[in-house]
């Protein structure tokens, strides 16, 4: 059950070391961000899943804070159905490649909590 | 179902700018709407009290049409307060040649301000809370920049696309704003000023991001016949269509092609014209990677192309296609929702009043507005009389 609020629904999961997305019990479209009707098919019925974590970098933009070390913003395609703005960690920010293989985890050092981060995955380094 | 035929409906019959650049702490948004609007209606030949229809869309107020309505003491029967970001005045301009085919309202004001930039000296920014929960704000992108850097970086990726192809769409706009005397910035610059200015959002650099300024600007519109009789030679809204398909970057289905596809294909079968008739082009470029995927978008080049096609000065005075004559939101003006301006420029290019940067034998001209992160497309095609 999606219940009627979602987004305490996502931050729950994501506190328990998810990465959340619902499907639709109607269309079986992957949605994100979390809703109350699927934005595919208009159905009401959504059902909470949990990601593989796995993806590929669709595209990245690097930016370099005056303070502290430069970062990326990237928007990966879950390999579920699914696109999310996240950020590629544990690599220096400029080798991060769109169509890079990436794996999805929960990282405690967002600035408003939990938020999905992603390392490049080793056997898709290529 | 069909609506009233709206090709050759309506006209532009005035158009103003207010003060633009930095006003100063001591001016507010809705004075400098106010400003356009007078000089725009006194260009009509026209006065607050034949205002019936008022349009109106200013960052941060929500009622801005209420604002606008009790500041300018018009008591309209027809409003519309569209916020779709900076494409919200070209749409503005489609909804009121709707109103005035339909009998809805006669004389359509369309009224923006904004003082931008000098809000950024004291405090004035907005902050409210969001209306939905971010589901992008954790990764701190810097926004609007990023939202582009990321659009930029998928079609550099997928048609390689370069930095320069992008620095020559900031050194087109930079020329056309040195023929300009209302531009913001007329220094010169290269392509290479371009490629070594900051990185600020990788791949687009300081340079490849518009200009934040103070500025509004008004739009009077009226039925076609009214128009004749008027001082100014009518410009005649042919062709009207928008669309948009998303609100944050993450969820734009494909960060190189835009609703702008949709929204001009319905424009050109209004006007019964194609991009090959079309003499000048107004567009919205918030980032340089804006004009090169609305050229594509609005049928200019194939899509993956737009960088070559800027290239070597063909968007520049003397180039094969002149786009943003008034030097754009990248060199002219940019107080935040420029879409304003496009309809200014392509009315004074029809009329032939564009000064040092005016084009030969202007017919038709193509005002384009995007709002919100490449999400809400509105593209207007513009004529003279013989246009009709």
């Amino acid at each position: 059950m999606t219940g009627i609020a979602p987004h305490r629904e996502y931050t729950d999961r994501l506190a328990a070391g998810e990465v959340p997305f619902q499907t639709c019990d109607r269309c079986h479209a992957a949605v994100f961000y979390p809703r109350v009707i699927c934005p595919v098919c208009g159905a009401v019925e959504l059902s909470w899943s949990q990601s593989a974590g796995l993806g590929t970098v669709y595209s990245v933009s690097v930016l370099s804070p005056r303070e502290g070390p430069p970062y990326t913003v990237v928007l990966v395609d879950l390999d579920e159905g699914f696109r999310v703005m996240s950020t590629v960690v544990e690599v220096p920010a400029e080798d991060v490649r769109i169509g890079a293989r990436v794996r999805g985890r929960v990282g405690q050092d967002g600035p408003s909590g939990p938020r999905v981060v992603f390392t490049v995955d080793e056997e898709g380094r290529g | 179902m069909s609506g009233p035929e709206l090709r050759g409906a309506a006209a532009i019959v005035g158009v103003a700018e207010s003060d633009l650049g930095e006003v100063g702490p001591d001016r507010y948004a809705i004075e400098l709407a106010a400003q356009a609007s007078a000089a725009a209606l006194a260009e009509a030949g026209l006065s607050t009290r034949d205002v019936d229809g008022l349009f109106c869309a200013i960052a941060g107020r929500g009622m801005a049409p209420l604002d606008m309505a009790e500041y300018l003491g018009v008591r309209p029967r027809y409003t519309d307060g569209t916020m779709v970001g900076g494409s919200s005045f070209v749409s503005h301009l489609h909804h009121a040649a709707l109103a005035i085919a339909s009998g809805a309202c006669e004389v359509a004001l369309i009224a923006y301000g904004s003082t931008a930039r000098s809000d950024s000296g004291r405090g004035r920014l907005s902050t409210g809370p969001p209306e939905l929960p971010s589901y992008e704000a954790a990764y701190r992108p810097r926004m609007p920049v990023t939202g582009y850097a990321l659009a930029a970086a998928r079609h550099m990726h997928q048609y390689g696309t370069t930095r320069t192809h992008l620095a020559e769409v900031a050194v087109a706009a930079r020329r056309w704003a040195r023929l300009n005397p209302k531009a913001f910035v007329r220094d010169p610059l290269t392509i290479q000023d371009v490629l070594d200015s900051r990185v600020i959002s990788s791949p687009l650099s300081k340079l490849d991001c518009c200009l934040v300024t103070d500025g509004g600007g008004a739009v009077v519109v009226t039925g076609a016949e009214r128009a004749r009789d008027l001082p100014r030679p009518p410009v005649y809204l042919l062709g009207a269509g928008e669309a948009h398909r998303h609100r944050s970057i993450s969820q734009m289905p494909d960060l190189t092609v835009t609703a702008a596809t949709e929204s001009s294909a319905r424009a050109y079968a209004m006007a019964k014209l194609g991009p090959g008739d079309v003499d000048v082009v107004q567009l919205y470029d918030a980032f340089t990677i804006n004009t090169i995927l609305f050229l594509e978008d609005l049928g200019f080049c194939a899509k993956g192309e737009g960088g070559d096609f800027v290239s070597g000065g063909r968007i520049a005075p003397g180039g094969a296609l002149p786009v943003n004559t008034n030097g754009g939101g990248l060199s002219y003006c940019h107080p935040g929702m420029y879409g304003i301006f496009p309809l200014i420029e392509a009315t004074r290019q029809i009329r032939g009043e564009a000064g040092g940067r005016q084009q030969p034998d202007v017919t038709i001209a193509l005002a384009h507005g995007n709002g919100g992160q490449l999400s809400s497309q509105v593209t207007a095609i513009l004529g003279g009389r013989e246009s009709l």
